[in-house]
């Protein structure tokens, strides 16, 4: 099962992060999980939200650069070896990992892993027949 | 030390005199030789005898870079190739160059007039000249190059770039006058420093800099740091390449050498002839070439013309250093860049949006170029690796077109000011007024 994941382009000066935050704040949209990809002249919020669609016209009304894609969710035990486990997996088939964050769920003893592999398909097969939990859009957003 | 005595201290009367009979036989040669002219002074009803007073210079309508750019390749020459002996053209990097032919009399008139700039510089059969600017068939390497030797100099050609050569050749060849960019200057005088060449091996005492707009602040900073007089020379392929203009050592504004070019300055926007002392726009007429005759070119370049006397006993004509442009052409590096060539190269590619902006600096005494694009979500993904490609191809695109690297920054949509009428496209950090 895949997951809808949103991009934003930042550019690289003061105040730009907080202006995403503030917008989708002002529309009431969660952020389950959050990641920044930053280099010396822009940086990629990544995020996952609960209805991507409406995040991504609320951000592009107010003048950001969004691309809705697709990402691959598990989860992982919250505890050492964990991500051990998980990337052992992929790595036994070859898969290359593009980025990947996690975040760690409160009320279980789980941890939220969002992966982007080259080949989203692939992942989601490997990781599916190593016994990997592939969370579904459902379960994210409930968390 | 002045060159040609008798040239470059005729009198007001005498100048005007030689000026109006030349400009006479010019007209005439270019009505009767070239289509071009014809044609245009057919249009505005104007033959060459209406010319009777050099104020009747306004009659005749002006040339612009993209006329001569439209009679590409010959279409310019009042003579036959055959008494053409030698070419030159503009870098033609927005298009086609404007070429410049020259007869044996041209190639004459052009060392006369270097020579007479390099002599402003103190230059005589006693110096040894490196001349650092391009040959080829940019005109500054060979147009320094015939003006040395016609004073008798020590010419090394020694041409652009390779800059440990360079200082080898400045130590070793014990130069006493260079010629380049400001900007190059400004370089070499770095690497000398690093290098820590000690002085006693510079015999350097002068440098004729040009190609280029550069500033009084840079002029202190060259002289202090070379050790030379630092001048400025001008001049434009289109008319004959370097020695169109030349400081004396008084450097308060260029002596034209107006026996061979006739200059007028107008109002870039009502075209109007401004009086004396007023800034706008440098009109040349060149008075006595014979190849390729141009009746009043827009340079587009910005300058006020002085007359009176100077204290170097010229009576040349004097103009202020350059301190602008009246259209949005740009020198980096010496190479002209127009931003309608940036913008070409920005709309082949896919999904590209054309907001964009120019920014020109000069960080470390060498022009750079940065390109600031609104970033689209055709150019965008969630990888920073597909970002960065989408950079790097749009940095090549513009250096297919314009021949320069330059630094292209993506930027956020609608971030780059827009406005009602003409887009401000350009921001010039250079300071050169």
């Amino acid at each position: 099962m895949k997951l809808k994941q949103i991009s934003v382009f930042l550019e690289n000066r003061e105040g730009r992060l907080w202006k995403a935050m503030n917008v989708l704040s002002n529309a009431g949209v969660n952020i389950r999980a959050l990641s920044i990809a930053d280099t010396s002249e822009f940086g990629i919020l990544r995020m996952i939200v609960p209805d991507p669609d409406v995040a991504k016209e609320i951000l592009e009304k107010n003048n950001f650069v969004v691309k809705v894609n697709e990402v691959i969710a598990v989860e992982v035990m919250d505890k050492p070896g964990g991500l051990d486990e998980l990337l052992g997996i992929l790595n036994q088939a070859d898969i290359n990992v593009e980025y990947l964050y996690a975040f760690v769920e409160k009320k279980t003893d789980k941890a939220i892993v969002v992966i982007r592999t080259e080949d989203l398909d692939a992942g989601i097969k490997t990781l599916e027949k190593g016994g990997i939990n592939i969370l579904k859009a459902d379960d994210v957003n409930l968390l | 030390m002045i060159y040609n005595e008798k040239a470059e201290r005729m009198s007001a009367q005498e100048k005007e005199k030689l000026q109006l009979k030349q400009l006479q036989v010019v007209v005439k040669k270019a009505y009767e030789n070239v289509p071009y002219y014809r044609q245009r002074l057919d249009e505005v009803g104007i033959t060459p005898e209406d010319i009777q007073t050099l104020k009747d210079i306004e009659k005749i309508p002006f040339t612009t870079k993209s006329d001569l750019r439209d009679a590409y390749p010959f279409g310019m020459f009042a003579v036959s190739t055959d008494d053409i002996v030698e070419i030159h053209t503009t870098s033609g990097t927005t298009g086609k160059p404007t070429v410049s032919g020259y007869t044996q009399k041209d190639l004459e008139i052009w060392g006369e007039v270097v020579a007479r700039a390099l002599s402003m510089a103190g230059a005589t059969k006693k110096d040894i000249v490196q001349n650092c600017y391009g040959y080829g068939l940019f005109t500054g390497g060979l147009g320094v190059h015939y003006g040395g030797q016609k004073i008798g100099c020590t010419v090394i050609p020694i041409s652009a770039g390779n800059t440990q050569r360079q200082i080898e050749v400045i130590q070793d060849f014990k130069s006493t006058i260079i010629t380049c960019t400001p900007s190059y200057a400004m370089y070499l005088a770095e690497v000398l420093e690093r290098e820590e060449i000690p002085r006693k091996d510079i015999k350097l005492k002068a440098g004729v800099f040009g190609a280029e707009m550069w500033t009084e602040e840079m002029r202190a900073e060259i002289e202090r740091r070379l050790n030379v007089s630092a001048l400025n020379i001008y001049g434009l392929t289109e008319i004959i390449g370097p020695g169109v203009a030349q400081e004396c050592m008084e450097k308060n504004g260029l002596h034209i050498f107006d026996d061979h070019f006739y200059p007028e300055i107008v109002d870039p926007q009502t075209l109007e002839t401004l009086p004396e002392g007023e800034k706008g726009e440098l009109v040349l007429t060149t008075l006595t070439r014979e190849g390729m005759p141009v009746l009043r070119f827009r340079t587009r370049d910005i300058t006020a013309l002085r007359r009176g006397e100077c204290g170097c006993g010229r009576t040349h004509v004097k103009m202020d250093r350059i301190t602008g442009r009246s259209d949005d052409m740009l020198k980096i590096r010496g190479v002209i860049v127009f931003p309608s060539q940036i913008e070409r190269a920005l709309l082949k590619i896919p999904g590209m949006e054309p907001h964009y902006q120019i920014i020109a600096s000069r960080p470390q005494h060498l022009d750079e170029l940065e390109v600031q694009v609104e970033t689209s979500p055709a150019l965008f993904s969630d990888e920073v690796k597909h970002v960065e490609e989408v950079k790097r191809s749009i940095e090549k695109q513009i250096h297919d077109e314009i021949g320069l690297r330059v630094n292209v920054s993506l930027v956020e949509p609608q971030s780059l000011p827009r406005s009602e009428g003409k887009a401000v496209r350009v921001i010039d950090k250079r300071k050169f007024s």
